[in-house]
């Protein structure tokens, strides 16, 4: 087999400052969305003192997990040794550290104190999961940083699996790190859970290797490079495997729950009476991000490669719009199904309690999300043009010598 | 020994009544005699208990309130308004978003239909979920067992809203103006009851409790939990008393009685 050959993108055509300039508009609103705030307070968001995260959450969490996970075909390549994805291994590394970013931004600038970053980098409390959550997300980008330059620095190749071997261990605590951002809240009845660090993990596997197909067909396009159904069907192949694990955790996370006597309330409004919760429970995160894109990535039709790679477009894009529904569940109706302090009372105050809070995401903090969504995206176009990351071919031939012999032996 | 004056007629140790008006005498004889010589004296606590401005909290004591529901009316919130009163808590209008240290909370069993209200804040607890979670160490335990918030290094994260049991804190949702000096508040941090730790380290007692005694029902209790003579302690030691979420483990300072 060839050693694969990387090259920037060309950058300099109409489309690519286009796009440019359409990220860094996203960017910009995102920023006066954050000054917004800030400059008047949160009351002008849709949080309160009963939902206290709210939408930046939901896409902090979503872009951070699947940083996680789009390193997952780094790992493939170097850690697992499966060659078909080694020359994957480069944008996968680039992909992780601009969605982490992104995740990361909209996480500090929906702070009430935004300014006080520094205090958040120097003072830290040790018990916390959050503190050693920015311990973790500062040491992955200096692992994948170092990772990333062992794979495209030639004479320190022979260094890539140990580094990528790192690189996966890190990743797999990071997000045992996230999930249990809200797995160690053991008053939230929603949350409580020790499943939620595995769940995370899987939904990372998921959303961020949908996230990578999606940026990998992109870029093949938008730069003229010719990408194989091999590669497109086998990964769709893989990302069919994550979705069954999220809904398989996702089960085990309800069922266990629905079992203690104490917590049927929490679990008869997520998945009966809540609303837009069960909505987008059972619409967005089990139909639309769960079954369909199952159903498109294991009944395809043998046809031909364009065919094949809309299914796969397809599919990521459902499993990221599922992605999300699943952390507004999960995190904004967590929030909003009430804190039990009186069990088996019926309880009210002037404070909300015993009531379902109410909360509708505000314009500017959606506007934040979508910010951290663009920035990784302008990191990746930026990435893409100054430096090699993308191989030049994703051919069928040029990734594995043995698909025309499989082809004309079958 | 407790500095809450007992409204059934009891006596709890001292009269502060007559301790406050001795020590005006003594103050203003001294003042005339010898001023400079008493002059750093009268800036001192008034208490015995109160703390000097240059030593540091004491493990010695747990500061920890007693609240008895059979006293605690339904209509009554003296301890509200004085909470919002001593710390310059002002609604602006939008009950999502606005600061609430203290309420009363209704609860009522609905197979008996028997109803109870009672006050609800910060329960300050010997194992705050709140400092435990909070990445910076802006939430933390004096050692006297009273939960605050260093309003210098909080990054207003809101992860102790979601960590605490009682739904105590509240994040402050716009710009403040005409604050208490000695409550000091500021957009974009959490915040909570803090116990009136002014007045307590000046040797008084929170706002809510001399309310309660003063105008309402005398249900609440202020007092040292280490201190075995105090009568927070007598009463604990003698009368079953609850705590809320006992279940969690938190063991938290603020104690029920008829709960």
């Amino acid at each position: 087999m060839k050693p694969t050959i990387y090259s920037e993108i060309d950058g300099r055509s109409t489309r690519f400052y286009a796009l440019a300039a359409i990220l860094g508009v996203f960017v910009l609103s995102a920023l006066i969305c954050a000054f917004y705030m800030e400059h008047y307070g949160h009351y002008v968001t849709g949080m309160n003192n009963q939902v206290v995260w709210g939408m930046p959450h939901v896409f902090a969490f979503f872009l951070i997990i699947a940083a996680s996970g789009a390193l997952n075909v780094a790992s493939i390549g170097s850690v697992f040794g499966k060659t078909i994805y080694k020359p994957l291994g480069r944008l996968s590394s680039l992909l992780a550290v601009a969605l982490l970013l992104g995740g990361l931004t909209v996480l500090v600038l929906d702070l009430g104190r935004p300014d006080r970053l520094i205090v958040a980098m120097t003072t830290y409390n040790f018990k916390s999961i959050f503190a050693w959550n920015i311990y973790l997300y500062v040491g992955f980008i200096a692992v994948v940083v170092v990772y990333l330059w062992l794979q495209m620095e030639r004479r320190m190749n022979r260094y890539v699996k140990t580094a990528g071997m790192v690189a996966f261990i890190w990743r797999l605590v990071l997000t045992t790190g996230t999930g249990s951002i809200l797995g160690f809240l053991v008053a939230r009845e929603a949350y409580d859970s020790a499943i939620m660090a595995p769940l995370f993990i899987a939904m990372s596997f998921s959303f961020g290797l949908a996230a990578y197909i999606l940026v990998l067909i992109a870029t093949c396009r938008g730069s003229g490079r010719e990408l194989g159904d091999v590669v497109v069907r086998r990964m769709g192949r893989l990302l069919g495997v994550f979705i069954a694990g999220v809904l398989y955790l996702t089960a085990i996370q309800h069922l266990a729950n629905m079992y203690a006597a104490e917590h049927t309330g929490v679990e008869r409004f997520i998945l009966l009476d809540g609303g837009i919760y069960t909505l987008l429970f059972w619409v967005g995160q089990v139909f639309v991000g769960g079954i369909l894109p199952l159903v498109l990535v294991y009944r395809q039709p043998a046809g031909g490669l364009q065919n094949a790679v809309r299914r796969m477009a397809g599919a990521s894009a459902l499993v990221i719009i599922g992605g999300f529904a699943q952390l507004y569940v999960l995190i904004i109706g967590g929030q909003a199904y009430p804190l039990n302090l009186f069990p088996d009372m019926q309880v009210s105050s002037s404070f909300y309690d015993g009531v379902i809070a109410a909360y509708t995401p505000s314009l500017p903090e959606i506007g934040l999300g979508l910010g951290g969504v663009a920035l990784a995206g302008l990191i990746v176009l930026f990435g893409i043009k100054v430096l090699r990351f993308l191989p030049s071919t994703l051919a069928n031939k040029a990734i594995d010598p043995h698909h025309e012999l499989t082809a004309n032996g079958s | 020994m407790t500095r809450y004056p007992n409204k059934s007629g009891t006596t709890s140790g001292f009269d502060p009544v007559r301790r406050k008006f001795l020590s005006a005498v003594v103050a203003a004889a001294g003042v005339t005699l010898a001023p400079g010589i008493v002059l750093y004296g009268i800036t001192k606590p008034s208490s015995a208990l109160a703390r000097a401005p240059d030593a540091a909290a004491s493990s010695e004591v747990r500061w920890a309130m007693l609240i008895d529901l059979g006293r605690c009316e339904s209509g009554c919130d003296e301890c509200v308004t004085a909470c919002s009163m001593e710390n310059g808590l002002r609604g602006h209008g939008r009950k999502a978003s606005d600061a609430q240290w203290i309420r009363k909370v209704t609860i009522s069993n609905p197979d008996t239909g028997v109803s109870k209200s009672l006050p609800v804040m910060c329960q300050h607890c010997a194992e705050p979920p709140c400092v435990d979670v909070c990445p910076t160490g802006a939430s933390f335990k004096r050692a006297d067992g009273i939960v605050l918030v260093d309003k210098h290094t909080c990054i207003g994260c809101r992860y102790c809203m979601l960590a605490c049991p009682y739904k105590a804190r509240s994040f402050i949702h716009e710009t403040l103006e005409d604050q208490k000096p000695h409550t000091p508040r500021g957009k974009g941090t959490v915040e909570s009851c803090t116990l009136c730790v002014h007045r307590i380290d000046a040797g008084g007692q929170p706002a809510c409790v001399e309310a309660c005694s003063d105008t309402g029902g005398g249900a609440m209790l202020f007092g040292d939990l280490n201190d075995p003579d105090s009568e927070i302690s007598q009463r604990v030691a003698h009368y079953a008393t609850q705590q809320i979420r006992a279940d969690l483990g938190l063991d938290p300072g603020v104690r029920y009685r008829n709960l």
